[in-house]
């Protein structure tokens, strides 16, 4: 059994018919939820091109996440960053057996509408792509695809499950090869929970009311992920993931599994540190394995980064008040 | 008797909800056991009974090669040790394996249950549905099927019994000491399953 904490029920993303002689129903949170947790202890790697989407399959990513640009060098080019060319996407769906993700821009409906028709199994709603909505995130309840969104904060995660987000994914700072916004991001939720939790076990529903105040999200929910001790769909960490140990140090934080972007594909090594990500992640509770895992790949092969003290755009703060 | 211990294999996928089924399963049926997670040979050689959960196959598979279960768990399984293998892992459990779109399949399998699987047989994510299933050889009439990108069973040796078809399309089957399913049990608050398998382990 998964916990369906903020689940509406009969949405519009829900629709029910006879196959044959058997009534089915599809989009319910049970089957949006259920494939995120298809996807624990595993890595998803952002990629552009068939060439990348296979090296990603072959390496042992658990699904793959097509854009039209890697994060960094959507922050090299400036400009209006959209959802990537439907024509690759298909394409990609076609050469590879694993799950295939999109992201559209926060906010554009008709985007995410695009992708849900193209048939990808998963939408990131991203802060990566220029927001087309800052104040309004997608109703995800309106979909039967599922949706992966960003958070830095438990309020931002409790309030994306809110709007049927089926998953959610640290924001981190894309394109940076930087981990460090990742790891902040990860230890404010798991503080936040941790006080939510001892708030619940207390009693104390008048303090809990005022935590849902807060944060901004209906009491319910806030109640349910206290009883829980953690956020009520799998959990992965992004942002700045570039080495075997940064995977690693994120799954001893108690995430559900990684998302890499581009780590990956603007090293010199790609391949060796895709396998090489993918046995860290697995293997992280055992360091000599992480330390093999490592060892596979080249430091002077990492993408330079960048420091995220410095940068002109911090795309983990888009649509992160609404 | 006195403590069975079952794993659920810890590679990939959604370990945590069959730990918690089977762990209600065992109490249910008033029997003593213990239900862990599994990742290496060694721990893999002392189990009375393995899951291998949903997931993605190729990474189940390619990653079990790599430490060495995937051979451990052949020998338990030819051994007599009952399997549960559920989604990608009745896939890992087959003889062969092709995807509906990409087509014949490559990949590491521990190549015992006598059948021929497609991968995701019923579409992609958009296209997992719910829906009331029965197995009534094995005394379940009523099921909570959980399809999710599901593969289905397109070809079955002599040895292989259909548990259960939706429509046309095989989606559970049992071959001795292995129990294969296409849906995910462990999603839904049903246990019958878990127990079923839990019994399987008790009569060995």
């Amino acid at each position: 059994m998964i916990p369906l904490s903020g689940d509406l029920g009969d949405t519009k993303g829900v629709v029910k018919e006879k196959i044959g002689s058997f009534s089915t129903i599809r989009g319910t949170s049970t089957l949006k939820r259920g494939f995120a947790h298809m996807l624990k202890n595993g890595v998803v790697m952002d990629v552009t091109t068939v060439e990348q989407a296979q090296i990603a399959e072959d390496a042992g990513a658990v699904a793959v996440m097509v854009l039209d640009k890697l994060p960094s060098d959507v922050r090299k080019a400036g400009g209006v960053a959209r959802t990537a060319s439907i024509r690759i996407i298909q394409e990609i769906m076609d050469s590879v057996t694993i799950p295939v993700m999109a992201k559209c821009r926060i906010g554009h409906v008709y985007e995410a509408m695009v992708l849900q028709e193209t048939n990808v199994d998963m939408i990131d709603e991203s802060e990566v792509l220029t927001p087309a909505d800052e104040n309004r995130h997608i109703w995800k309840w309106d979909f039967t695809s599922p949706f992966v969104n960003g958070a830095r904060n438990l309020g931002e995660a409790l309030r994306r499950i809110e709007e049927g987000a089926a998953m959610i994914r640290t924001k981190g700072e894309p394109g940076t090869g930087n981990v460090a916004e990742a790891v902040i991001h990860i230890k404010n939720v798991n503080t936040e929970l941790r006080r939510i939790k001892s708030i619940y076990d207390a009693g104390d529903e008048q303090d809990l009311i005022s935590v849902a105040r807060e944060l901004k999200v209906s009491y319910s929910v806030v109640e349910e992920t206290a009883s829980l001790g953690r956020l009520p769909v799998v959990n992965f960490a992004a942002g700045g993931i570039s080495t075997p140990a940064d995977a690693a140090y994120l799954m001893t934080l108690g995430c559900d599994g990684v998302f890499v972007g581009s780590g990956i594909f603007k090293a010199d090594d790609a391949k060796e540190r895709a396998q090489a990500i993918v046995l860290a992640t697995t293997f992280w509770e055992d360091p000599d394995k992480v330390k093999e895992a490592q060892k596979m790949i080249d430091e002077r092969q990492s993408m330079l980064g960048l420091d995220t003290k410095n940068l002109e755009l911090r795309m983990q703060e888009r649509g992160s008040t609404a | 008797m006195s403590g069975i211990n079952i794993g659920i294999l810890a590679v990939q996928g959604d370990v945590a909800e069959n730990i918690l089924a089977t762990k209600m399963a065992i109490e249910e049926l008033g029997m003593e056991g213990i239900v862990t997670e599994v990742k290496t040979p060694e721990q893999i050689s002392d189990l009375d009974g393995l899951i291998i959960p949903g997931g993605e196959s190729t990474v189940i598979g390619t990653l079990s090669l790599v430490n060495g279960s995937l051979k451990k768990i052949k020998e338990k399984i030819a051994s007599g040790m009952p399997v549960f293998g559920i989604c990608a892992g009745m896939i890992m459990l087959s003889k062969k394996a092709k995807d509906r779109v990409v087509g014949e399949m490559d990949q590491p399998l521990l190549d015992f249950l006598d059948v021929k699987i497609e991968r995701n047989a019923f579409g992609r994510q958009k296209d997992s549905f719910e829906s009331e299933i029965s197995m009534d050889k094995i005394g379940i009439p009523k099921f909570p099927g959980v399809f999710i990108r599901a593969p289905s069973i397109i070809e079955t040796g002599k040895d292989v019994e259909v548990l259960s078809k939706f429509n046309e399309k095989i989606i559970a089957v049992k071959q001795g000491n292995i129990l294969g399913t296409a849906f995910h049990p462990e999603l839904t608050g049903d246990i019958s399953l878990h127990k079923y398998f839990v019994s399987m382990i008790g009569k060995n």
